[in-house]
């Protein structure tokens, strides 16, 4: 890669861009970015994406990534921009997402003096991101670009910042792009250890009620495959959790469903019941499992496979660890299981049986009696309409665990949601980095009337790049989980909670040249769904007006156990 | 329990906070940290002093283990080792006071390293508690300045944590 010619920092900056094979950079300029943007402005190794706000950069860069397995990249400038993008970037290192994001910093010989739009980047940033690097030299750009890249993919993926003074971009080196980088301090585990492995696969064939639940994990290391194989040879039961949706096709028989706070009835019982229990790149973290003590009042055998020792035994000790890609671990536990050519036992189909009577309490039936749009209904015919091959992006609350709970996604990399952070906003945003992602794809954001308006500015951006997605709007007039918490546990205190002065979300969109729609009548629904879908080359925001009183259900109290779920059908219709 | 542990980090401008942010962030206790480059200049050794039980400790190690910038990380007390910390300690010295603050000293094998007409600056050095013991058996009024280094720690015979 050796190019005796000096070029700037700048030029530096673009082409270790080229040389990591980068589509789409999704930023914002501005002043101690000036001389990248002069160097983009001359180039056409990539599109460089202009959003509304720097939040956006991250979180479409971010979903560029969930959709394709990819480095997302995002651009922006110091101080505000910076800060703008935390939150971004924050919502990714939740959720392990790998992005390189490169800011911009005051000359070097500012940094320190509180100069215009100065912000200490990478002490804001520390608790947030996988890695940060603030780069004092030209010459040190390319190898920083190369690690950073190498950092935000390998292992445990995360986001990447790479803070880059102005006058370090104005600077002349030659450029010369490492093929491969080797850190001393950084090498993660990829294979995991065969004899764990082995006890594994003893321990679930021996398993009389083995249960296997899976995470963003399994999406994030392509393991889906694998998945599907073991737990088919296998013949058991299977969940994801939010993150992991998709890792185990939804219409499967083998699975029962999305797991926690508001996980199937069948789901959490079997986590609650089983006598081992696989994990696969998911974390017991407080809504999948609820309170660890309630779930230690049964034992089982647990098996934890994950890249990330530090997520194995956190919150739940675990019997058989396995530090690994789950990928490679459970490729090896599939020629075992192969070579074992396991039989269904009398114990397995037993357990069937009890998974079967949980099942008939059909946990996600709703009324939807009452005349009245009912979200779930929406997302069910959105899932018909879109014969379930659309990305679907949702925001944060009720319309974000319906859209998880009634919309059966089959292929990995097809649910965009904000699962660690929970971040208000991203809806759209994700929508657009999908729609970048894969031109054609039907794209849907499934969003609220209060999350939407979190990031509202960037139907600007979907019309410069006339991006078709369609946005599901569930109108209830309320910040609904906020809403269903202060019914439950507040005593219908509905405290600010109420989504008042709305604008006419028609005439906003049509404002922003895209095609809107109100639909306030249940039979509407599946019609104008298909009219949206229809319009293959427009941005189209529906207006749902559906019930504001609707809940979601099942659900488990924060501190509860699994096993102590709250049904729709034990609340009676007048109380809600 | 009480743990300390040695790691070994890329000597870089920030690595410090890395640490003491993780310490923070994650609500985990430290009593001392030091921190200095070693013979290899690119490296610099930190022996953290904390608390926790086993699980904390083991969330400590991995989530230290974690940092892009960690390169080796040892819990001391997972074998043999040796503590000592420095402290330097101003005391009054007045009078019949002088001769009683050089006997302390000698017994506590700590060195005067400034004399001044109304006080020693004395140099001790050994483990935490020797240097309490120390504290203690001084009348609180004659303490004028202590400065205490945090303890630094080491493995017995072949326990050497290097790259």
């Amino acid at each position: 890669m050796a190019n005796t010619q000096k070029i700037t920092g700048a030029d530096i900056v673009i082409r270790c861009l080229e040389q990591e094979k980068v589509k789409f950079v999704f930023g914002y300029p501005g002043g101690a970015v000036l001389h990248i943007y002069d160097a983009i402005y001359n180039q056409d190794y990539f599109k460089h994406i202009l959003v509304r706000h720097e939040q956006a950069a991250v979180h479409a860069a971010d979903a560029f990534s969930r959709a394709t397995g990819e480095v997302g990249v995002a651009l922006v400038t110091s101080g505000p921009g910076a800060t703008n993008a935390i939150t971004g970037i924050a919502t990714a290192y939740m959720d392990s997402i790998p992005l390189v994001v490169i800011s911009g910093q005051v000359p070097v010989p500012a940094i320190g003096l509180d100069a215009f739009q100065e912000v200490d980047m990478v002490g804001v940033t520390r608790p947030c991101v996988k890695h940060n690097f603030l780069v004092k030299d030209v010459k040190d750009i390319a190898l920083t670009m190369k690690k950073a890249f190498h950092i935000a993919r390998t292992g445990r993926p995360g986001p990447v910042v790479v803070d880059i003074p102005k006058d370090i971009t104005a600077h002349l080196s030659e450029f010369i792009y490492p093929d491969t980088v080797e850190m001393r301090s950084y090498n993660p585990v990829t294979k995991g250890h065969s004899g764990q492995i082995k006890k594994a696969v003893k321990l679930l064939l021996e398993a009389k009620r083995p249960m296997v639940y899976t995470g963003g994990g399994v999406v994030l290391g392509d393991a889906s495959e694998a998945l599907v194989k073991l737990v088919r040879a296998l013949g058991v039961p299977v969940t994801n959790t939010l993150m992991g949706l998709g890792g185990y096709p939804s219409t499967d028989p083998q699975f029962v469903g999305m797991l926690g706070m508001h996980g199937t009835y069948e789901a959490n019982m079997a986590m609650q019941d089983c006598d081992v229990l696989l994990a696969v790149g998911a974390r017991f973290d407080d809504r999948v499992i609820g309170n660890p003590k309630h779930f230690f009042n049964k034992s089982r055998t647990i098996i934890h496979i994950d890249i990330d020792p530090s997520s194995i035994s956190k919150r739940v000790k675990v019997d058989v660890p396995i530090v690994g890609d789950v990928k490679s671990v459970l490729a090896e536990m599939n020629e075992l299981v192969a070579a074992e050519n396991p039989k269904q036992s009398s114990a397995l189909k037993a357990w069937w049986a009890q998974i079967d009577s949980w099942r008939s309490k059909l946990c996600l039936d709703y009324d939807n009696s009452n005349g009245l749009i009912k979200p779930q209904y929406v997302i069910q015919k959105l899932w018909e309409v879109t014969k379930g091959e659309a990305y679907v992006t949702s925001d944060v609350g009720q319309h974000q665990m319906w859209a998880a709970q009634y919309y059966k996604f089959d292929k990995p990399r097809r649910w965009i949601n904000s699962g660690g952070l929970g971040t208000m906003g991203v809806g759209l945003p994700y929508a657009m980095g999908c729609q970048f992602a894969d031109p054609t794809a039907q794209v849907a954001c499934v969003t609220g009337e209060g999350s939407i308006q979190m990031n509202i500015q960037e139907l600007s951006t979907c019309k410069q790049y006339h991006l078709p997605i369609k946005v599901i709007l569930l109108n209830n007039r309320y910040l609904g989980m906020v809403r269903q918490w202060q019914e439950f546990f507040y005593e219908n205190r509905y405290s600010e909670s109420y989504m008042d002065s709305l604008p006419d979300f028609v005439k906003l969109a049509e404002s922003y040249g895209h095609v809107g729609m109100q639909i306030t009548q249940p039979g509407d629904v599946e019609g104008a769904l298909k009219e949206a879908f229809a319009m293959k080359s427009r941005f189209v925001f529906m207006d749902f007006i559906t019930d504001q009183k609707e809940n979601v259900f099942p659900m488990i109290e924060a501190g509860k156990g699994l096993s102590e779920m709250i049904l729709a059908n034990d609340i009676g219709a007048e109380d809600l | 329990m009480r743990h300390i542990i040695s790691l070994l980090m890329e000597n870089e401008s920030g690595a410090l906070s890395r640490v003491s942010g993780l310490f923070s962030a994650r609500g985990y206790n430290i009593e001392s940290l030091t921190v200095a480059a070693t013979e290899d200049p690119t490296l610099s050794r930190m022996t953290i002093v904390t608390a926790g039980s086993d699980e904390v400790i083991e969330q400590i190690i991995k989530q230290l283990n974690k940092l892009i910038d960690v390169v080796k990380v040892l819990d001391l007390n997972d074998g043999k080792f040796i503590e000592r910390e420095l402290m330097l300690v101003k005391v009054k010295a007045t009078g019949a006071f002088r001769e009683e603050m050089k006997r302390m000293c000698d017994i506590f094998r700590g060195r005067i390293i400034d004399v001044a007409d109304g006080s020693f600056t004395i140099e001790l050095t050994g483990s935490g508690t020797k240097l309490d013991a120390f504290i203690e058996s001084l009348d609180k009024a004659a303490i004028l300045e202590t400065v205490r280094t945090g303890a630094s720690g080491i493995g017995r015979g072949d326990r050497i944590l290097k790259v």
